[in-house]
């Protein structure tokens, strides 16, 4: 985990000398930007992730081994990618539900299913933000492709096998 | 939502399993933050150096796979949420790319883009989860993007008539007559 963190401060790192290099102006405004976009973030994110943990802790766990187990197979994999689809958008529900479910039974393929279908598809996303500021067409012509990807992601998940 | 999750757990399950549920969550809270921080600043510093317009052309001139693979690379790099994503596609359409380039580039960012797998699903799944998860998804842009251009060349609609093509359309407009 702190490997990941030493990475994007490398990249930070080698943005900012990017930036400085063509001048100290460059640079003052990309981290300004940066740091005002994240005291923008930060409320959203604090009710998102603690609002989120509660969500995952109603999960009702008795229904999710039998129905999302690693057993339960296609029929699982198409339960997920139907409640991936249904759950709303905000940064992350969808990956607390998921973690939460995992913990809780629900195999593998169908936590990946469920948050391929959640990310290509958050229900709020998709009308509040896509269908404004896109044409209409182009968005329906997306949903319709990305039909078959989350059942696609979780057949190459069984078969890359976990590592 | 979160609110009713909260209460839900309050009244179930007590006070002190709900301050526990809390007490873990602003310890994850509390690990995102360095990412986000960072996510931010990588965000704000590509904005700066690859401005909106030169993108837009590098990818609408483009087409073929070659094509698909720009709007995919720049899927993954490109920050951002929904509001920030969403305008750059469209500029893609206006600038000559083809809905499959655009589809391609929307996927990424939404299966592989970095700051969704970095700063948002990492500290939920654990680095081997994510990994295994974006492995599974890498060859999925690009096969909605060829998806997607099968559907215009069988004749799904996708020219509105309001999208006003300013350059010269390269050459993978097949769903033109």
């Amino acid at each position: 985990m702190l490997a990941i963190d030493v990475m994007l401060w490398l990249f930070v790192a080698v943005l900012a000398t990017l930036a400085a290099l063509r001048g100290r102006m460059l640079l003052n405004d990309g981290l300004r930007t940066g740091a005002v976009e994240f005291l923008h973030l930060l409320p959203r994110i604090g009710i998102g992730v603690v609002g989120s943990g509660y969500i995952a802790e109603v999960l009702p766990k008795a229904l999710i081994a039998p129905w999302l187990g690693p057993e339960s197979g296609l029929t699982g994999v198409l339960l997920a990618t139907l409640g991936g689809a249904l759950t709303p958008g905000g940064p992350v529900v969808g990956f607390a539900i998921g973690a939460a479910a995992l913990k809780g039974g629900a195999g593998a393929p169908q936590v990946i299913a469920y948050s391929t279908a959640w990310a290509l598809y958050a229900i709020h996303r998709l009308v509040l933000y896509e269908v404004p500021m896109m044409p209409p067409r182009v968005v329906w012509l997306r949903a319709m492709v990305c039909l078959p990807l989350p059942f696609i992601a979780a057949a190459s998940a069984m078969l890359i096998g976990k590592p | 939502m979160a609110g009713g999750a909260a209460l839900t757990v309050y009244w179930r399950d007590g006070a002190e399993h709900f301050l526990t549920v809390l007490d873990s969550d602003l310890l994850l809270f509390a690990a995102m933050l360095p990412k986000v921080l960072a996510g931010c600043c990588i965000g704000a510093f590509i904005t700066l150096l690859l401005p909106r317009e030169m993108v837009a052309r590098w990818v609408g001139h483009e087409s073929g796979l070659s094509g698909l693979l720009i709007a995919v690379a720049f899927g993954v790099i490109l920050p951002g949420g929904p509001f920030t994503i969403y305008p750059i596609a469209g500029a893609f359409l206006l600038v000559g790319a083809d809905a499959g380039t655009v589809v391609a580039f929307i996927v990424s960012w939404t299966l592989i883009g970095y700051t969704r797998a970095l700063v948002w699903e990492l500290p939920f799944f654990g680095a081997d989860f994510v990994f295994w998860r974006i492995a599974a998804a890498l060859p999925l842009p690009v096969l909605a993007g060829v998806l997607a251009r099968l559907a215009v060349q069988a004749g799904f609609p996708v020219q509105a008539k309001h999208i006003q093509v300013k350059q010269k359309p390269g050459g993978a407009r097949r769903g033109e007559p």
